[in-house]
């Protein structure tokens, strides 16, 4: 636990320390809150398409069952075949394993965060598959070699000057100019061959859509699309959350999710894909996979986290929250970052080795207040720490210094006693105002001043005045 | 409904409050006390200061310990209940009354109850001003401008936005520096500031650029907390921005040392 708490902090204090980095997460999560805010005073339904939207969500995790089987029947009616898998490790070892089968070599894959939690680009490289990271910001990141550090800007901890350097240097054929359109030009020449020739294609989903069996993805370059189309096989994986009962409701949380993630009306490109390729039909698939998987979330369910269930992957949460955006996502350590991450990691990677996330939070409430759902977001992060109180988890100088915070503090006469003491103790350290090199004040007084007390407590001045009256 | 009990001439008498001075005004700035209590006296109240009151248990209940904010939870239930109203000068202190009492003592049906009837009656001291008295400060004079920072469990948990902005509006010669980000965290989050101290400077340092980038040259606010974390890296980074409780100003009460000034 000591190690955990001090490589978050590690992290935390490298990150700190890179001003690189703050401009990287300045520039998108600025842009994003701006342009979420813009899209906010056009859309004044929003208060009212949000409580629908919660209330879509609330309903389909309450009848998941119904829905995931209403689901799979419909899947399986356009010809898909569906998998169920309990965990990460079940849900990667059936889609290489499904990859096998088809006798893949190459691989394209659209950016999928469910993806990345069930640990597949390390299961396909681990299998010996090559991978093709299709979405621009994939790219980079492959390129990089590191992890997305954002869930809807994966490689948000770069700045395009460092993509540009990057490109020149791995690129087959690099841009010689820095435009952004030159750089794009680079990245296209360096895909186009392998989106042609990829034997399967995996995307996760937005939504699955249970009344017609369809998966929907949205980006805004087109490489979904681009991606399952020409491959012989297309393997969907899915979290069991995003079920939605029509179509209908898949359009209006995209009316939520797009708003808030990107500020735009609409993404570029929303695709439904139903099973696969059709007599008569041009192009698509041979065969359609859709993995669904568990992985925690029916334990959520059970364990008062049903509310997170609801999370649409928007970013909007870590977008306005002020640690994210002072740390970026690597420093989070789990697939998700931010406020949504904060609550996930403990639920995938376990509490102990992810008990700083919870903390590391001032419990400001502009998460839960730009939710495009309404996820009470401080509430449950305080329901971890609840947890790690209970199970043991908070170190002894915080459970004993609170234990004897509320025995004084219950005792109101030895609390007037202990503060009016407190106060005199503090104002020997202080000059000009200020306390200065108090022992265990270190933490405030490293960085910021301490005001010093007043020479009496409030309740020693009242109670002079009240006998003088 | 409270809002409109004076309007329609509802208090026979004056309405009995209870002054929570919050732990951090009783032991750090008594002035925040003392300017709370004139306030509520100009509004017509008969002000009480119960001796027993300590502290909410906020600390406990964000550290997950929330036994022992329970333990809190009831001494601060016990101590008030017997009045009108409860008014504290903290958003922070009352959300967690009126938000998360009722969450700390969910075991207890019957206590969890009583909070919910005492947090009903609980009141940050702007909104309560405003929002239940109708007062207005009167002969109130400061020559200055000033930039105002929203807390933010007065902000989100309980709305106070427009009372202290429209109390601070009557004090003649006091003028409105917009603060950009005003709604943002300024980084303090009770002990998250001493857990996570790399991470709070990080943030209150933007904040403190804010608040000088603003022109303005007070700084006001509603939480001690938040006011001392802002002074403290306003002091440090050589700020010439004073900062006091939203109270003092109103109390006419701002004449003396500023948040971290010699007194």
């Amino acid at each position: 636990m000591q190690e955990a708490t001090m490589s978050f902090k590690a992290r935390a204090k490298e990150a700190l320390a890179d001003p690189t980095l703050k401009i990287a997460i300045d520039r998108t999560t600025g842009t994003a809150e701006r342009k979420r805010a813009v899209a906010m005073t056009q859309f004044p339904q929003f208060e009212a398409a949000r409580e629908r939207g919660k209330r879509i969500k609330d309903h389909v995790i309450a009848n998941l069952d119904h829905y995931l089987l209403e689901f799979e029947r419909n899947a399986i009616a356009s010809g898909a075949k569906v998998h169920w898998a309990r965990t990460a490790e079940e849900a990667s070892q059936i889609v290489v394993r499904l990859c096998k089968e088809a006798g893949a070599k190459r691989v394209t894959r659209v950016k999928s965060m469910l993806g990345e939690e069930i640990g597949l680009p390390h299961a396909l490289d681990e299998a010996g598959i090559e991978r093709v990271e299709t979405d621009l910001a994939e790219h980079i990141v492959q390129l990089g070699g590191d992890r997305p550090s954002h869930i809807v800007w994966p490689s948000m901890h770069r700045t395009r000057e460092q993509v540009s350097e990057m490109f020149k240097r791995l690129h087959r054929a690099p841009h010689q100019e820095e435009t952004i359109e030159a750089m794009v030009d680079s990245a296209r020449r360096e895909l186009r061959d392998k989106f042609l020739t990829a034997d399967v294609a995996i995307s996760g989903a937005n939504f699955l859509v249970a009344d017609t069996g369809a998966t929907c993805t949205v980006t805004n370059e087109g490489n979904a699309e681009l991606t399952t189309t020409p491959p012989r096989v297309h393997i969907v994986t899915a979290g069991i959350e995003k079920l939605v009962p029509s179509t209908e409701h898949a359009l209006l949380l995209l009316r939520l999710l797009v708003r808030s993630a990107t500020g735009a009306d609409v993404t570029q490109y929303t695709t439904f894909h139903c099973g696969p390729k059709q007599t008569g039909d041009r192009d698509g698939p041979e065969e359609f996979h859709i993995v669904l998987v568990d992985n925690g979330r029916t334990r959520m369910l059970r364990e008062g986290m049903k509310e997170m269930l609801r999370c649409i992957r928007c970013g909007a949460c870590m977008n306005h929250c002020v640690v994210f955006r002072q740390l970026g996502g690597h420093v989070y350590g789990g697939t998700y970052p931010g406020p949504m991450g904060a609550v996930l990691t403990p639920v995938f990677d376990g509490l102990e080795s992810s008990r700083d996330l919870p903390h590391a939070c001032t419990m400001n409430g502009k998460c839960q207040e730009v939710c495009p759902v309404a996820i009470p977001l401080p509430t449950l992060l305080r329901g971890w720490r609840d947890r790690s109180w209970r199970e043991g988890l908070e170190p002894a100088t915080v459970r004993f210094g609170l234990g004897i915070h509320t025995f004084v503090a219950s005792r109101p006469r030895l609390y007037r006693l202990g503060t009016a003491i407190a106060i005199r103790v503090m104002r020997l350290f202080s000059r000009g105002g200020l306390v200065k090199g108090m022992p265990g004040l270190g933490a405030w007084t490293a960085y910021r001043e301490f005001p010093a007390p007043a020479k009496r407590t409030f309740m020693e001045m009242y109670k002079d005045q009240e006998k003088g009256q | 409904m409270t809002t409109t009990l004076k309007q329609i001439g509802a208090f026979s008498s004056p309405p009995r409050v209870g002054l929570f001075v919050t732990c951090l005004v009783d032991a750090m700035r008594p002035s925040v006390g003392f300017a709370t209590l004139k306030l509520l006296r100009d509004a017509g109240c008969r002000v009480e200061v119960p001796d027993a009151q300590t502290c909410c248990g906020q600390p406990a209940f964000n550290s997950g310990d929330t036994a022992d904010a329970a333990v809190l939870a009831r001494h601060f239930i016990e101590t008030f209940e017997g009045y009108d109203y409860v008014v504290a000068p903290s958003g922070s202190c009352v959300g967690m009354t009126r938000a998360h009492y009722a969450e700390a003592l969910a075991d207890d049906p019957a206590w969890a109850e009583r909070a919910r009837r005492l947090g009903e009656r609980t009141y940050e001291l702007m909104s309560f001003l405003v929002d239940v008295m109708h007062f207005a400060p009167a002969d109130v004079k400061l020559d200055t401008s000033f930039t105002y920072h929203d807390s933010c469990s007065g902000l989100r948990e309980l709305g106070v936005h427009d009372q202290p902005r429209a109390l601070l509006d009557k004090v003649s010669g006091l003028t409105l520096k917009p603060l950009e980000g005003n709604d943002v965290c300024c980084g303090f989050g009770g002990t998250f500031c001493v857990k996570y101290p790399a991470i709070s400077n990080a943030v209150v340092g933007e904040k403190a650029d804010a608040i000088d980038r603003s022109g303005a040259s007070l700084l006001l606010g509603g939480d001690l907390g938040c006011l001392m974390n802002m002074a403290g890296k306003l002091k440090r980074k050589g700020s010439s921005v004073r900062s006091f409780h939203a109270a003092e100003v109103l109390a006419g009460m701002a004449g003396g040392p500023a948040i971290g000034e010699e007194r």
